[in-house]
């Protein structure tokens, strides 16, 4: 081996670097997201907002003129990877914190990296345990499944549909919400009288939805994300099953309506308010949030911007913030997102603090009923 | 033999001054996966190259390894120095047990045998919520102590790993030049012929398919106590896929080769990060081309290609 | 349990496994003729939908336009994936021969990634989507289509391979392909005319089941394992037990979901093919055949 060669390389990588930090270098931001795999429908739209929103910091300027620099990796929704990648962001890219991954499986696994190298972890996915004990360097803006199925189960305590059948899928987001589904159920009277799973590339339920049809289900609480639930949704269809059937916070998006098409009338699901922010009243905090943010991801995408995007949304302001208070390091970055108070984000309004790095209320979501192929409040 | 220890030698020497070399950086925990899946690749090479028994669920057993570490040392706080053995020897045991029907099959019946098997394995990881943790992992897995040192880095686990991997190298290395290699050949080309000959062809076969569930395992809880945390995604049938690629794309039958190939496809997804979404078209692509032209495997391939240019070189200059 | 729950799992068992079946048979076809088993058979399956989706909403083509030209365009990827990738091996051995069709699947899955997006779509029923009553179960139209196209074709096989001349010439390649050779039958068009045949099987078969499961570009990983077991469970064969293997593969799934449980599903049906294959290793309607030396 040469070693002269090898000293060459090393100067002028050393030299590489040191060049950048003379110039007024913007502050790095690391991204990881499911792009692609199994995971995309989270990973895309949440890599879209973060891309959008930091495009127009920069453009109004950056914060405290600086500009903000993002850099995004693929997991591919693999914790393997992710690991990896949140690894490359701290070693290589000296990122100040990292936004994602969009899975809690991959999330749960970052979690050690993050807390080891000492880097703040704004995570996308929903599981509770990810902020649940707190995790000094961890937070997050997606809102707990566990506020999704109480806003479901308060809706049937209220209508007395007591008996649930549920129909979850084998994945992260399926187990989460399973878990979730059983753990509240007591909580608020009900019984879950049937409790059946499908796998995620799964083509037909009819066998999960021929044995729930034979118990005495009143509601049938379906938990997955496309396009599972709409083959469920169009089975539920085919049986002639009456029951009402509820959905989680997955399926929240023009997309669902599309794929279940006919089947997709009268489900409910619960869902963050950006999916229904044209119908909130003018004196609701996060409106202007809400439309700003449906405005700016109809002008850069063409397309409806949905809650998943919300949450990367959610994580860059909040880090904005947090560095216009003069935070630009990691443990400073830190301590600010700690203080962060009432910030009027897409997924609702967020107050971290010590003891709770997940900052959102059960007013988070609402609950909405599909009629003619577009979303109703229901009150 | 002297040229095959001084290979090896130089081999091992090279591996222990790379981290000198990048050091420290993302590099190294690429590499820290290089050795996993060289160790990975090596297995179902003896299994592949050497018996000529395909299996398309390999990633089972790697996962077993990784969830059997997992599990005994967090649920039940063992040592990770005891649980990694009790993983592989109850790996090896049920490989064992498996094996005499499984090794019955032929040709796609086979592959189609253990790839059930794979997928088997695969929905019990899934389901058994209580144990596994189910499809979100299970996570908080100690890392390996040593004489006071803790596998906690990157540079750290580098050395642990590339040490077993190493250690596997050699341990495959002289097995393929033992009586039991030149037994597996035989059966490779003709099992009749084998056990006219006198050789249990049938044992042989469920011996070398043990092995290889036991260095899987092994390398599964390496895996599990470097990540610190498993789930079921990291070991479904696309990896047993990937594995099958690594051992064929380096060169069938060769354990130089089964590195080539693990490091190849490795470090291939780094590279072709900057393409963005065109990456998958470019890796498939690859593996493509790489069959076409090299179909004896990168071992095989690069030198080929080597005396091609030189030769090439020479024609020119003269 | 009620007599009307087992005939609901059967039945949706039946119009899953017909789908499996299809989707089989194209693995079978390739494999007897060449000795491949084609990865990437699911993604033509693929193909066929989102081809069928693109006729549909781009060209604006009315349904039984866009189903031909569907089919047509996936018989073009099949025909260049052949001429490409299979043709110019220069050691074709049967384990170079998986990679690369291993290779071939993933290159066409990124491909549509790029052209349809990661989205899934969903395609309209042939004709409409009011459930049929049978019994006190129910199906959709969809299914019937798909039981009578998988009628149709394996019909159309049985006249192709034991009735004309190419047919004829295939099988005898599936015997013994020197000696296909040798008696003049060009070896090489039959592994073409395999190719062809099947992905164009393999379309059909995405296009009609497209409009129940929905369709992206991931559909064809999937869909493609389940066919491949359909075509081993009937040893490879290119007719009726290939279905039937695909037969088994659905109703096993649908009951073990409904009667034991819908996580271990498939478990369920892979330790029963399992154990198939342990007791008869020959497959379940092959013949021992002794060894030659």
């Amino acid at each position: 081996m040469n070693f002269k060669v090898i000293h060459f390389i090393i100067a002028a990588v050393s030299l590489l670097f040191s060049a950048n930090a003379f110039a007024a270098a913007p502050i790095k931001i690391g991204a990881l997201f499911a792009v692609t795999g199994p995971a995309a429908f989270l990973g895309e739209p949440e890599r879209n907002s973060a891309k959008m929103v930091i495009d127009e910091i920069n453009k109004a300027g950056g914060v405290k003129g600086r500009k903000l620099e993002l850099v995004v990796y693929d997991t591919a929704g693999d914790a393997t990877k992710a690991v990896q990648l949140a690894t490359k962001l701290i070693k290589d890219d000296k990122v100040v914190a990292i936004i994602g991954p969009s899975t809690t499986g991959e999330t749960m696994a970052v979690i050690p990296v993050a807390e080891k190298e000492q880097i703040p972890l704004i995570s996308c996915s929903a599981g509770s345990k990810i902020t649940d004990p707190v995790k000094k360097w961890v937070f997050k803006t997606a809102q707990n499944d566990a506020l999704a199925v109480g806003r479901i189960y308060e809706f049937l305590q209220k209508t007395k549909q007591t008996n649930v059948s549920i129909l979850t899928v084998s994945d992260g987001f399926g187990a989460s919400g399973r878990e979730q589904l059983k753990n509240q159920a007591a909580k608020y009277g009900i019984t879950i009288v049937s409790d059946d799973t499908y796998g995620p590339k799964d083509t037909d339920m009819t066998a999960q939805l021929t044995k729930i049809r034979g118990t005495h289900a009143q509601a049938i609480i379906c938990w997955g994300t496309n396009p599972g639930p709409a083959v469920v949704a169009k089975n539920v269809r085919q049986l002639g099953i009456k029951t009402p059937l509820f959905m989680s916070h997955g399926v929240s998006s023009k997309k669902f309506i599309e794929l279940a098409g006919e089947a997709a009338e009268g489900v409910r699901l619960p869902s963050g308010k950006v999916l229904v922010c044209d119908l909130l009243p003018n004196s609701e905090s996060q409106k202007k949030s809400l439309m700003l943010f449906v405005k700016d991801y109809q002008k850069h995408y063409k397309a409806e911007g949905d809650h998943f995007g919300g949450h990367a949304w959610d994580a860059v302001m909040l880090l904005r913030n947090a560095i216009e208070q003069g935070a630009d390091t990691p443990v400073a970055i830190r301590d600010q997102l700690e203080k962060t108070k009432n910030f009027c984000g897409i997924g609702g309004t967020f107050t971290y603090s010590p003891q709770d790095h997940a900052g959102l209320g059960k007013d988070a979501f609402v609950l909405v009923e599909i009629k003619n192929k577009d979303w109703v409040v229901v009150k | 033999m002297k040229k095959d220890l001084l290979l090896f030698t130089g081999f091992s020497t090279l591996v222990m001054l790379a981290p000198q070399l990048f050091s420290g950086g993302y590099l190294m925990n690429v590499l820290v996966f290089v050795g996993i899946n060289t160790m990975l690749a090596i297995a179902l090479n003896l299994l592949l190259g050497y018996a000529g028994q395909i299996s398309l669920g390999h990633a089972g057993f790697f996962g077993l390894g990784a969830y059997l570490s997992g599990i005994l040392t967090t649920t039940y706080s063992l040592n990770p120095w005891v649980a990694m053995p009790t993983a592989a020897i109850v790996v090896g045991f049920l490989a064992g047990i498996i094996g005499f029907p499984i090794l019955k099959l032929k040709g796609h019946y086979l592959a189609m045998a253990t790839l059930g098997l794979g997928i088997i394995i695969f929905i019990v990881f899934n389901e058994t919520v209580e144990l596994t943790g189910g499809p979100s992992g299970l996570s908080g897995i100690p890392n390996l102590k040593l004489a006071g040192i803790s596998f906690d880095s990157d540079v750290k686990n580098y050395y642990l790993i590339w040490g077993f991997t190493l250690a596997v190298m050699l341990f495959s290395l002289n097995l393929s030049n033992s009586r039991i290699g030149r037994a597996l050949r035989a059966v490779h080309d003709s099992e009749v012929a084998a056990q006219v000959l006198g050789v249990n062809a049938r044992l042989l076969k469920v011996q070398i398919f043990a092995l290889s569930a036991v260095i899987s395992s092994l390398a599964g809880s390496l895996y599990a106590h470097t990540m610190t945390f498993v789930s079921p995604a990291s070991f479904g049938f696309n990896f047993s896929i990937e594995l099958l690629t690594m051992v064929v794309i380096g060169g069938l039958g060769s354990i130089y080769g089964s590195f080539l190939g693990a490091a190849l496809l490795t470090l291939l997804p780094e590279f072709l990060r900057g393409a963005n979404d065109y990456d998958i078209i470019i890796y498939g692509g690859l593996l493509m081309v790489m069959v076409m032209y090299m179909p004896g495997g990168l071992v095989r391939g690069i030198p080929a290609l080597f005396r091609k240019i030189v030769v090439k070189g020479k024609a020119g200059n003269a | 349990m009620q007599f009307d729950q087992i005939l609901q799992y059967v039945l949706s068992g039946l119009s899953t496994g017909a789908i499996y079946a299809l989707i089989g048979i194209g693995f079978s076809i390739i494999y007897n003729a060449t000795g491949i088993i084609n990865f990437a058979q699911g993604e033509f399956v693929m193909l066929g939908g989102l081809l069928t989706l693109s006729c549909l909403e781009l060209l604006k083509l009315p349904l039984w336009a866009a189903i031909p030209c569907a089919i047509a365009v996936s018989t073009v990827v099949g025909i260049l994936f052949e001429r490409l990738a299979i043709r110019p091996l220069k050691q074709p051995t049967p384990i170079n021969l998986v990679i690369i069709t291993i290779g071939g699947s993933i290159l066409i899955r990124g491909l549509a990634m790029l052209v349809w997006g990661k989205d899934t779509h969903a395609i309209p029923p042939f004709s409409g989507d009011t459930p049929i009553a049978i019994g006190g179960a129910t199906i959709l139209p969809q299914h019937l289509w798909i039981l009578a196209i998988t009628l149709i074709i394996i019909l159309i096989n049985k006249v192709y391979f034991y009735h004309t001349i190419s047919g004829k010439a295939m099988r005898a390649c599936s015997y013994n392909r020197r000696a296909a050779g040798l008696v003049g039958i060009d070896v090489r068009r039959m592994v073409l005319f395999s190719f062809i045949i099947s992905s164009a099987m393999g379309a059909v078969a995405g296009i009609i089941v497209a409009p129940l499961t929905m369709i992206a570009y991931d559909v064809g990983v999937m869909l493609g394992l389940k066919g491949f077991c359909a075509a081993i469970i009937g040893g490879m064969s290119s007719g009726v037990s290939t279905v039937i293997g695909g037969l088994i593969l659905g109703v096993l799934e649908s009951l073990g979901a409904g009667l034991i449980s819908s996580g271990y599903k498939d478990a369920i049906a892979f330790i029963i093919l399992l154990l198939i294959l342990f007791i008869r290793p020959q497959g379940l309607f092959g013949k021992a055949d002794s060894e030659r030396v």
